[in-house]
């Protein structure tokens, strides 16, 4: 670089432009350099999120998929309803699996030996018998035909299907045996075996059996509880942070508050589960494993989150904005509502989505009060047994059954979909509120 | 070695000077405070942010149907005495004002009066522009409508037509009422909330530079608002210009570091100072 020598000025200092202009260049060095370490700390941000979702999605989108056997069963009338009064009881009690057992037992004649028979019921899930029933119950007019029925395949059978099951494998150490293959191949070629949609992913609780287990019963238990700490927590987090920002008096008290709530928001999650358990269900009496009890501690944990983000919400809307209002002769409550408090709405919500996320993954704390017990029944209220997704994820992700872990896998991923459903939302309103005009 | 003695000294003397202005003797003001059947009446006026005194021992009468200028250089406490006439100082921490404010010999620093009452009784125009971030309409119609002054919406267009009428600002939002207050320029920032104060029709007016971010021509419009304003209404107006103080003002007020210095007729003030501060401050010698 030719450097053009300092023009000296008649003062006998040199020329400020020409010193401003030899330090341009260090100076926007200086920026590129940062520029390029913000790029690259993005980059691999973004590489780690790629990477965790992909490794998820491949290991889970096959549990958006099962397996299912077309089995011909006859519904005789006289094993479901002998007496043919077509009442909803004697359906009810009828022995489903034996209409399977001879629906196979029709397919493969040739097996005749106790031990194979078993074996060869086997392949078919032992939800199976429920799923005719049901049938039956919703076409009580086909009972005496013999009708095409889609039944779920067992979760070895899944398996293999999905080619978890390597089939070069010697047999002793295969799960399923060479005999059982044959079977699956002779119904792959008529075509008895498909793999369909899982719905009963989606619309079962949880299960011993892999092929069974669905989420609902999670989700529903991460809704109730979620939906009870938003409206516990979002009005008594932001009140408390009006009160304190707006109202309260500077003295000892309320420095005290301030901090111990700087304080509990670094309280690790699962003392907060103590508490409940000795608090709620110990001295309350309140029904363990509820969304109830969950959304109380969940409250208690995310309020630290919420009332700070609220105050700083709170201390950034411009103080010029407030005079305004009391100078026009509003009331603090109404300086408060119809003025700060929009302006400071969306702080507030971000605070608040953050608190709910937090709560949405927490684990720790509802170990404490029992939401981790194995419940079927998907929740139907507050008060009802439940678990929540990432307690269920860690359930099942503890589980030894292979069909176990693509079922996490597609768990997390429901998980991750409801995070996102909760964050769009919590857009879509934090722009409502940002019209800043 | 040296110029650090040199520093700390200039250090020591810099301190006793402020302590010397600290302990200064309260100061006399020059001229008569009073007015017959005054608006507002302020006595042995002080204020304190924290340990620091802003106004020291104010004595100052606002009479009715006049306009009370008050000018001095940069914090001498202009704002701060004013923001003291509707208790806006409330809302700093750790300010304090004692002695006995009154209007309509009631104290407004009394345990009885409303301050939200008061505020609506003595309106306040800002040193800087602070609209709401809400459309022009809804800026001009907040404090009508909180307080209820209007009954019907008809009535409340009406008032925000001739509220910003009067503050010279209708034709140039009238076809924009819907839109932000913060969007438009300073100047008529500063106008819709003159339009915003006078809306509430308060007794007495309080404006803080109203003009320094207006071109000749909107400071114009606003003397002549202010100006038919007195007919109704006490204003107490902090300027600047000793030329806007002229022109619209009956009565001046001198302030100079906390202290009321000299008040008397604007005339009196301006062609005949009593006091040296506020004869150098005129002439531009100081400030
Ligand atoms: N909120 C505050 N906290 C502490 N000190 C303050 C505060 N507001 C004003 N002061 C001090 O009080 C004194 C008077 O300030 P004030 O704003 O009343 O001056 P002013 O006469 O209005 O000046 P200007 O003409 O520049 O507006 C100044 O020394 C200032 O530093
Ligand atoms: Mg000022």
């Amino acid at each position: 670089m030719n450097k053009p020598a300092p023009q000296i000025t008649p003062t006998g200092r040199p020329n400020p432009v020409d010193i401003v202009r030899a330090s341009l260049k260090r100076r926007y060095a200086r920026e590129r350099r940062f520029r390029w370490l913000g790029a690259t700390a993005v980059l691999i941000g973004l590489l780690c999120v790629v990477l965790l979702f992909a490794d998820i999605i491949l290991k889970g989108y096959t549990a958006f998929q099962q397996t299912y056997i077309r089995l011909p069963i006859a519904l005789e009338a006289e094993s479901i309803d002998p007496e043919g009064t077509g009442a909803r009881a004697a359906i009810e009690d009828a022995d489903y699996l034996a209409l399977i057992r001879n629906a196979l037992f029709e397919l493969f004649p040739e097996v005749r030996d106790r031990q194979e028979r078993r074996l060869l019921t086997s392949i078919v899930s032992v939800g199976a018998p429920n799923l005719v029933r049901e049938y039956v119950l919703a076409h009580p007019d086909r009972i005496g035909t013999t009708q095409e029925i889609w039944v779920p395949a067992t979760a070895d059978i899944d398996m293999l299907m999905k080619g978890h099951i390597n089939r070069d494998l010697p047999e002793a150490e295969r799960r399923v045996k060479d005999q059982t293959l044959g079977w699956i191949d002779r119904l792959a070629a008529e075509g008895r075996i498909a793999k369909r949609f899982n719905t009963p992913f989606f619309v079962n609780g949880t299960s011993r059996e892999p092929e069974l287990a669905g989420i609902a019963g999670a989700l529903m238990g991460s809704f109730y509880t979620l939906l009870l700490t938003l409206i516990l927590s979002f009005p008594i987090g932001v009140g408390a942070a009006i009160y304190l920002e707006e109202f309260a008096p500077r003295n000892r008290w309320t420095d005290l508050i301030e901090i111990n709530i700087n304080n509990l928001a670094a309280v690790p999650s699962i003392v907060f589960g103590l508490l409940g358990l000795a608090v709620f269900i110990g001295f309350f009496g309140m029904p363990r494993s509820t969304p109830l009890v969950g959304a109380l501690v969940l409250t208690l944990m995310t309020l630290p989150t919420i009332i700070i983000a609220s105050r700083a919400a709170l201390k950034s809307v411009p103080p010029s904005i407030r005079e305004a209002a009391l100078g026009v002769g509003a009331s603090s409550l109404q300086t408060q509502f119809h003025h700060v408090l929009p302006l400071a709405m969306p702080g507030m919500l971000t605070g608040t989505i953050i608190g709910m996320a937090q709560a949405l993954g927490e684990t720790a704390p509802l170990l404490m009060i029992g939401m981790i017990a194995f419940i079927v029944d998907i929740p139907q209220g507050f008060t009802d047994m439940a678990t929540v997704l990432p307690v269920q994820i860690y359930l099942w992700a503890d589980s030894p059954e292979r069909g176990f872990v693509e079922r996490t896998s597609a768990a997390i991923m429901v998980l991750l979909a409801f995070l996102f459903a909760m964050n769009l939302a919590a857009v879509l309103l934090r722009r409502r509120f940002e019209r800043r005009w | 070695m040296n110029t650090m003695v040199e520093t700390m000294n200039r250090v020591t003397d810099a301190l006793s000077a402020v302590e010397l202005a600290q302990e200064r003797a309260f100061c006399q003001t020059v001229g008569d405070f009073t007015v017959p059947n005054p608006r507002m009446t302020c006595r042995d006026v002080e204020v304190w942010y924290g340990p620091k005194q802003a106004i020291r021992r104010v004595n100052l009468d606002i009479g009715r149907n006049e306009v009370l200028s008050m000018i001095g250089p940069s914090g001498c406490g202009k704002s701060t005495f004013l923001r003291c006439l509707n208790r806006m100082n409330d809302t700093i921490p750790g300010c304090r004002v004692t002695g006995s404010i009154k209007l309509d010999g009631q104290d407004i620093y009394d345990k009885k009066l409303d301050p939200v009452l008061l505020r609506a009784r003595v309106g306040m125009v800002f040193q800087k522009p602070n609209p709401f971030p809400k459309s022009i309409y809804e800026n001009v119609a907040y404090g009508p409508r909180i307080h209820g002054l209007t009954n019907s919406k008809a009535e409340l267009d009406e008032l925000v037509e001739t509220s910003l009428r009067k503050a010279g600002l209708w034709d140039e939002v009238k076809d924009r009422l819907d839109q932000p207050g913060t969007g438009l320029s300073g100047g008529q920032q500063q106008r819709l909330c003159i339009a915003r104060t006078i809306a509430v029709a308060p007794d007495v007016i309080l404006m803080d530079e109203p003009c320094s971010a207006l071109d000749p021509i909107a400071t114009a419009i606003i003397e002549e608002l202010i100006d038919e304003l007195r007919a109704n209404y006490s204003i107490v107006i902090v300027t600047h210009s000793m030329q806007q103080a002229a022109r619209v003002s009956q009565r001046t007020a001198y302030f100079h570091l906390g202290d009321l210095i000299e008040v008397g007729e604007t005339n009196q003030i301006f062609t005949n100072p009593q006091h040296k501060l506020t004869e150098d401050y005129i002439t531009g010698r100081f400030g």
